[in-house]
């Protein structure tokens, strides 16, 4: 069937209505969006004026045109046009956006001179437009990384109030959100800057010597964090320099991959991380919320699933193994294979890069959201198993009440088929499942509930549905 | 092994084309007109809300049903000829059957208004309806629908996603308050009024008018006001769709008739789902369910009889569920429009005006007979449970917290329910604690 005309809105579900605060407050976002391209082009920008400018552009627009789109209608489920705009259902504009995060990925992971970084000198371009804040924090001009971890935990908050507004009248979905937004900004980005500003990290003596880099984003788990066994990583908190932190980094990062992560995934299942505090999964939830519907929900996808996201974390634990094998032997290399070419670079570029960084997230508007956190993440498919065999969590169905619409599936980021579950009136126990909880929020019949309770019954296939008494159970 | 042939891919008849599967190996045919596949009826607002594509209102993929050995052929049934046992189609072929399903489904009812076949008028009930909703409502300034039911409400929302003005007729007083009791009606009336849509309450349609090329240009009402429109939504209710049995012999009424069985009058014919009206009628039931969960559950009863084993159609505790634009309506046994004499009534309402419950209860036993709820979300087990071991208001409300399937982290309303409840009937329930032991044991 043909649909209407292409649309370039992201949210708003009916253009015509946009008012004049709300095109004010886009073109302030656009503004600020624009500022970045600008300094990426090195326009003669003043950075200390415009980062700010370009900064609260990007959240207060986003902010305001989130409040106003959604507040002006009453509270609910707000997915009119997804399918019909062109952003939003693969269309023109979404490969536009397609290719310009995959593009962004590339030269940053690659070719960082062409975001503006420059080794040993003055940065330029993007890269330069956040010196002001970098020198601010921690006294050293920005690197690529500081200006990656700054616009994505702008994303994340930006699009996080913008995700609040829309779903306002839903309390999982507004305290999830502040959580996620939360974790970025506290545990991803303030800690990490302030402790690297106080000498505790990424420090350089003023003999010009380099003390060591260790990753401070403490919810950021190994497996997700793959290196955090390398020798450089294991040796950076040990430095005395470093310690208290250092210690304690390595202590709470081996603590909650053995113990904290175990034990939260068997109470509430692994929702806890991947859609409460996950900075991959913060950045999903929230920037990615428009393409969440693009996910394959076909069982060839589930097939594809479970070989992949199992194949790198068996990838990861071997990685992990022979590097930890490096380290207290000092070998450089295993059955005559070096350590570091064939198991830490390619896991680094295939995995670390190639998968969670471009097609993660630049293939946002192809693949929908979820793509790395369902194919690929070692830590989501270690806490899946735990999930998936040994958890309290489940969502529970009214199975009588499901009209079999496919709201739930179609909103799946993770591209469970829910409704083929809920239609039969049996529990979804599954280890993709990040229990986002949009399924059970799209459900236009009050079908799906998510909850943790004791294992007993958990994985039980009522015989007929419920409401149905010509068929007898024992018959 | 027998040659089954099914008319109709709807729920009713693809239910019964998968556990006849599980339970045996005879041959299955499903005949449709509509599409090549099974899709969700009920999502059909969906596609045109732009939430979904038609691909994801389809509950199987395509090659399900080819390993599920289902064949599927997409032909209009003309005749049927029970004496020679063959289907005509359309196009002049034939196909043999054994024992025949008809699962045909509904039409739309039009109820002679003049002007009711113009261009841009129309009902919504097949993937074909949506199709011409579609190319009908292009560019409009105005629309109008004419009956206050579900389906009513539903295109009165599809149009409001393309923000396209609705003026919405409703006959009686208040909206479907043949159904929902005061309450809830006038809750759903003040909340279509907040969705900008232009209510008009205890108004008839008289006339569709024409503009010079047969197409719709305004509608007339019963008070003589001209309403300007260019699509006129006719949502009336259905009927059931059985023009292709006359001259079978299998007997009729509004629906094809059918024992307790489903079987018809005609040996090997069986009928179900929304077509099908029975012959006896089964306790407070309607003869004619025009639901989707009827449809499924008459299936599931109707395979094992196809399969030898002579199964009734015997439906537990009614419930049924339907949302108006935001807000979620649930019920659980039997909730009247009015309370009949032996039933006491209870209402609450939250001071948002957007979220109930309602109780009702036999006054001598003070059993619960049902409930309704709106806005907030209830297990179905729990009160199906509840019903079986005919729990007093009472019980159900001590054990409320057991039977609340909002989502997590969501504000409860059980303490402000109860104590309003206490109130007005002079008792002291007090709320128990929510049992995961007792909710376990809803499901043995
Ligand atoms: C817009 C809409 C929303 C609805 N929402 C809800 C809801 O929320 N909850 C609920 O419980 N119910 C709802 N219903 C009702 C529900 O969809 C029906 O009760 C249900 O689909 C009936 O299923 P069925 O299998 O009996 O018939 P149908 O689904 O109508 O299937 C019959 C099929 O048979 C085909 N057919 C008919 N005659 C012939 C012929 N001669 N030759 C070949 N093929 C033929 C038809 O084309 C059709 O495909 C809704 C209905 C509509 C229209
Ligand atoms: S099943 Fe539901 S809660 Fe789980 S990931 Fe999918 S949409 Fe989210
Ligand atoms: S959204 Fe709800 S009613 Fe629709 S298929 Fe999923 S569980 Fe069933």
């Amino acid at each position: 069937m043909s649909t209407t005309e292409p649309n370039l809105s992201i949210s708003n579900p009916h253009p015509e209505d946009t008012d004049v605060i709300q095109k004010i407050a886009l073109v302030v976002a656009c503004f600020g969006v624009l500022i970045l391209l600008a300094a990426w082009a090195n326009v003669a920008l003043d950075a200390s004026v415009f980062m700010p400018i370009a900064i609260i552009s990007m959240i207060g627009g986003t902010t305001v045109y989130g409040a106003r789109s959604y507040l002006k209608q009453p509270e609910g489920i707000k997915n009119n046009g997804i399918w019909h705009f062109s952003l939003t259902s693969r269309g023109a504009f979404a490969w536009a956006v397609g290719i310009l995060l995959t593009g962004f990925y590339i030269l940053l992971y690659w070719f960082p001179g062409y975001v503006g970084f420059v080794q040993n000198g003055e940065n330029q371009g993007l890269v330069a437009l956040f010196d002001p804040l970098s020198m601010a924090i921690k006294g050293r001009p920005a690197s690529q990384w500081f200006m990656y971890g700054t616009l994505y935990t702008i994303a994340i908050l930006a699009l996080g109030m913008k995700f609040i507004f829309k779903y306002r009248h839903s309390r999982y979905q507004l305290i999830r959100t502040i959580s996620v937004m939360i974790a970025q900004l506290v545990f991803a980005y303030t800690i990490p800057e302030i402790l690297a500003a106080l000498n505790y990290n990424d420090v350089t003596t003023t003999a010009g010597e380099y003390v060591g880099y260790y990753d401070t984003d403490i919810k950021n788990v190994w497996p997700l964090d793959y290196d955090f066994f390398y020798s450089y990583h294991l040796d950076a908190m040990q430095e005395k320099a470093y310690q208290p932190f250092g210690m304690i980094y390595l202590v709470v990062g081996i603590g909650l991959f053995l113990i904290g992560t175990p034990i939260l995934t068997y109470l509430i299942g692994k929702r806890w991380y991947c859609s409460w505090v996950c900075g991959c999964g913060g950045l999903a939830e929230t920037a990615g919320d428009p393409f969440r519907h693009l996910s394959s929900k076909k069982l060839s996808a589930w097939t594809l699933e479970r070989w992949l996201i199992h194949s790198v974390m068996v990838f990861v634990f071997v990685m992990t193994a022979v590097t930890l094998y490096g380290y207290f032997t000092g070998a450089s290399s295993v059955f005559g294979l070096d350590i570091y070419s064939k198991f830490q670079k390619p896991y680094g570029f295939f995995i670390g890069a190639i998968f969670s960084g471009i097609i993660g997230v630049g293939f946002y508007p192809m693949l929908g959201n979820r793509v790395w956190c369902r194919f690929g993440c070692p830590m989501a498919g270690y806490m899946g198993i735990i999930q998936r065999f040994k958890s309290r969590f489940r969502i529970t169905t009214n199975g009588g009440q499901c009209i079999s619409c496919g709201n739930c599936s179609t909103y799946c980021e993770q591209g469970i088929d829910v409704r083929a579950y809920a239609q039969k009136g049996q529990n979804i126990v599954r280890a993709s499942c990040v229990g986002c909880g949009v399924c059970s929020a799209v459900c236009p019949r009050g079908v799906l509930k998510l909850e943790n309770g004791p294992e007993e019954k958990r994985y039980d296939l009522p015989p007929i549905i419920i409401g149905n008494e010509s068929v007898k159970i024992s018959d | 092994m027998h040659n089954i042939v099914i008319i109709g891919n709807g729920i009713s008849g693809i239910t019964t084309a998968r556990h006849v599967r599980k339970l045996s190996d005879h041959k299955i045919t499903v005949i449709s007109a509509e599409t090549d596949h099974f899709f969700s009826r009920t999502a059909l607002m969906y596609i045109y809300m732009g939430h979904m594509k038609y691909e994801h209102t389809k509950p199987y993929e395509d090659w399900f049903w080819k390993k599920n050995r289902i064949d599927l052929k997409r032909a209009f049934v003309e005749k049927v000829d029970t004496e020679g046992k063959t289907l005509h189609f359309s196009d002049g072929e034939t196909m043999p059957y054994d024992k025949l399903v008809i699962a045909t489904g509904s039409k739309p009812n039009k109820f002679g208004w003049p002007g009711q076949d113009l261009e841009g008028v129309q009902g919504l009930y097949s993937y074909q309806d949506l199709e011409s909703m579609e190319a009908n409502t292009k560019n409009i300034s105005r629309a109008v629908i004419v009956g206050g039911g579900l389906i009513g409400i539903e295109m009165a929302e599809m149009l409001r996603s393309r923000n396209i003005p609705v003026t919405f007729l409703v006959r009686e007083e208040s909206f479907w308050d043949n159904v929902l009791p005061n309450g809830e009606s006038q809750m759903i009336n003040r909340h279509i009024k907040e969705h900008h849509i232009d209510l008009r309450l205890a108004t008839e349609l008289k006339e569709i008018v024409s503009d010079e090329n047969g197409r719709v240009k305004s509608i007339i009402t019963g008070t003589g006001e001209t309403i300007k429109c260019e699509f006129v939504g006719l949502t009336a209710g259905v009927s059931p769709n059985i023009g292709l049995l006359k001259g079978s012999g299998i007997e009729t009424k509004r629906g094809v008739l059918v024992d307790p069985f489903l079987k018809t009058n005609i040996d090997d014919v069986y009928a179900l789902g929304d077509c099908a009206e029975f012959l006896e009628p089964n306790g407070e039931r309607k003869n004619i369910e025009q639901v989707w969960y009827t449809g499924r559950m008459m299936g599931e009863a109707l395979a094992r009889t196809l399969c030898d084993k002579p199964t009734k159609y015997e439906p537990g505790h009614w419930f049924n569920s339907a949302k108006f634009l935001d807000i979620e309506y649930q019920t659980y046994g039997w909730v009247w429009a009015k309370a009949k004499d032996n039933e006491n009534d209870f209402y609450w309402e939250h001071k948002n005006g957007k979220i109930c419950l309602r109780l009702r209860w036999d006054k001598s036993t003070g059993k619960l007979l049902g409930v309704n709820n709106l806005g907030f979300r209830l297990r179905h087990h729990a009160f199906d449970k509840w019903f079986k071991e005919g729990r007093t208001v009472d019980y159900v409300l001590e054990h409320l917290k057991d039977a609340n399937f909002d989502p997590e982290l969501y504000k409860t309303y059980e303490a402000e329910i109860i104590a309003q409840f206490n109130r007005e009937n002079g008792k002291n329930i007090q709320l128990k604690k929510k049992s995961w032991k007792r909710i376990l044991d809803f499901v043995s």
